[in-house]
């Protein structure tokens, strides 16, 4: 490029640089503002408002959580057996199935693809899921209430079915010479070398399965059951929820002296999300690989 | 094997599922999965048709033929929840294309990777928040006492606005919703397409004496347009769907905002939870999953036709 033209270049990017900077700032400016309220004194929040930096740092909020930390524990307990359940579980059948629809010489591969795929298309709605999962199954208040709806997503079985195709044939042929079955080329040959797409999949899963309340909300209503998320959704609805747990705890609540509400509404948030937000976006390059990897057709 | 063609059609039918038996055994959980979660619920679309009745359970039920579609049909609600959904999944087509595109070429120029990769992580992380959290915080800004809007608006000396209680402002907090949580990743999606873009053009280009404007229209974008179109029709196929979370967690469930937040999704859960009502539950469903799928099969028919490898199926 002409050196004449190279300031003109320089001055055109910072006006970009100072666009976009403004925008990084409104970007962020939701969580900051959940913050901040979460470590606002709440005299100041009935006197002012909320305000995006606090007029006095205080961490009752957080004190009170921690000292009767029972509710948010059950929930992320609830959470993490949830999530790595429906995890790994997922990650098991739908790799199975993926091997074999990748595997050319498998005679009912293509009606079996259709018979997947034709659920992503088509679904009978929620109504019917619903008495299903409760009138019939009666799963209702149970962990595999939680847990099941979250294995049935069929598109990543056709990325994990392109990927296996591209592992060459020969070595599912020269293992077979070998004398090993179906199940062992699965097990010790496809999935060692499926590991980047298998990542991936698991990723973006275990991010839906974290972030799932939908289930929770149709199908359970005791609190010890409550996903974090879903505990999140009945604490913004209501703020007695926040109440629980603190029945028996040491601090006691008075009339001049009561819960604060909103601080600890929003430092429940910060506690509940906060660990998921400092984790995830170191792999962000696998969510834009987990949608843009392979194709649905064949 | 083609030796053994010759016995009848049962013989072979054995035969082969003896061959494919191991395969078929792989496929078995998933395919049970499907089956019980999946097609069993399609079946039971005929509640739709029924006087349901836990009592009687879904084959029970006695027949009422389209009586629960006519209190549907007749009702105010289906016309304010389709226009909902279609009006919202619409402005959300044309935002979530033009907007994520031009980010994606103003992150294209930028040459130092730093900054890139901070602007890229400030736009991304809201996809990693489920839209509970994205409902928090909407309430800080939102909140009728304390909120951080109403807050400015009474330093301007303006009046505060009670806004879970005002319908017409969420025509512009739902969109703004959106745009927020979804344009990183749309963005990200777009930029590693202009990855393949060979730095060899802008090179000819330059010499050609074209100025960056120029570069930008009539090189990069046209490297983004399958990608867009691939997006884009499914996005359409998609446009009886809403985003359940978003309608569902921003307005908090507050029955003055139905008027602009009511979509189908949210009011089937609204009759099947909270008002039990089983009948008008099911005809939304019905109405939802049949013009939907209708419309999924036609807007693939037409890809189909245009361009074969832009299908979805």
């Amino acid at each position: 490029m002409a050196v004449r033209s190279k300031r003109k270049i320089a001055v055109g990017e910072w006006v970009v640089h100072a666009y976009l900077a403004v925008v990084s700032l409104l970007f962020i400016l939701p969580l900051w503002a959940v913050i901040s309220i979460s470590i606002s004194d709440e005299v100041d929040i009935t006197k002012y408002g909320f305000s995006l930096i606090p007029r006095n740092l205080d961490f009752t909020s957080y004190r009170y959580i921690f000292e009767s930390p029972a509710t948010i524990l059950n929930a992320y307990k609830v959470t993490i057996i949830v999530s790595g359940a429906a995890l790994v579980l997922y990650l098991l059948v739908s790799s199975m199935a993926a091997y074999a629809l990748s595997r050319s010489n498998f005679k009912y591969g293509k009606a079996i693809s259709f018979y997947l795929f034709f659920t992503m298309l088509f679904n009978g709605g929620l109504v019917p899921y619903y008495i299903l999962m409760n009138q019939y199954l009666h799963l209702r208040n149970s962990y595999l209430a939680l847990i099941l709806p979250l294995i049935g997503n069929v598109w990543y079985i056709f990325i994990m079915r392109t990927n296996f195709r591209q592992i060459p044939d020969a070595i599912v042929e020269s293992a077979k010479i070998d004398g090993a079955g179906e199940l062992q080329i699965y097990y010790k040959i496809i999935l060692p070398l499926s590991k980047p797409v298998l990542a991936t999949v698991g990723l973006l899963q275990l991010l839906a399965n974290w972030n799932a309340w939908f289930q929770a909300m149709l199908f359970i209503d005791k609190s010890e059951l409550y996903p974090l998320q879903y505990l999140l959704q009945t604490i913004l609805r209501n703020a007695q929820e926040l109440s629980r747990g603190f029945e028996n705890s040491m601090v006691s609540f008075t009339a001049s002296q009561p819960l604060p509400t909103e601080s600890m509404r929003m430092a429940m948030a910060v506690i509940a999300t906060g660990p998921m937000l400092l984790i995830f976006p170191f792999f962000q390059k696998y969510f834009v690989k987990g949608l843009t990897v392979g194709s649905v057709k064949g | 094997m083609d030796r053994e063609k010759r016995p009848g059609s049962i013989a072979r039918f054995l035969k082969d599922l003896g061959g494919n038996l191991p395969l078929l055994l792989l496929t078995l959980p998933m395919a049970a999965y499907v089956f019980i979660f999946n097609y069993l619920p399609m079946g039971g679309i005929i509640i739709a048709f029924k006087n349901y009745r836990y009592d009687e359970g879904i084959l029970g039920s006695k027949w009422i033929g389209l009586e629960n579609f006519k209190f549907f049909f007749t009702s105010p609600d289906m016309w304010r929840i389709t226009r909902n959904t279609l009006g919202y999944n619409a402005l959300f087509i044309v935002l979530g294309l033009v907007i994520p595109v031009a980010f994606a070429l103003l992150f294209f120029g930028i040459r130092s990777k730093t900054a890139l990769k901070i602007h890229q992580t400030t736009m991304f992380f809201p996809h990693f928040l489920s839209w509970v959290v994205v409902a928090y915080m909407a309430y800080s800004f939102l909140n009728p006492q304390s909120g951080l809007l109403n807050v400015m608006l009474e330093k301007l000396g303006l009046v505060p606005v009670d806004w879970y209680i005002k319908a017409a402002p969420w025509a512009a907090i739902i969109p703004i919703a959106y745009v927020w949580k979804t344009v990183g990743m749309s963005t990200l999606m777009y930029y590693a397409a202009l990855m393949g873009v060979d730095h060899e053009y802008f090179e000819a280009a330059s010499l050609e004496g074209a100025n960056k404007w120029q570069m930008t229209t009539k090189i990069t974008l046209p490297f983004l347009y399958p990608l867009m179109i691939i997006l884009t029709v499914l996005a359409i196929g998609h446009i009886f769907y809403a985003d359940f979370g978003l309608f569902y967690q921003l307005p908090m469930n507050s029955s003055m905002l139905y008027a602009t937040t009511d979509v189908i999704d949210t009011y089937v859960i609204r009759a099947l939870r909270e008002n039990g009502n089983i009948a008008m539950a099911s005809a939304a469903d019905f109405y939802k999953g049949i013009v939907g799928f209708a419309l999924v099969l036609l807007t693939n028919a037409i890809v189909r036709k245009r361009s074969a490898e832009n299908a979805l199926f």
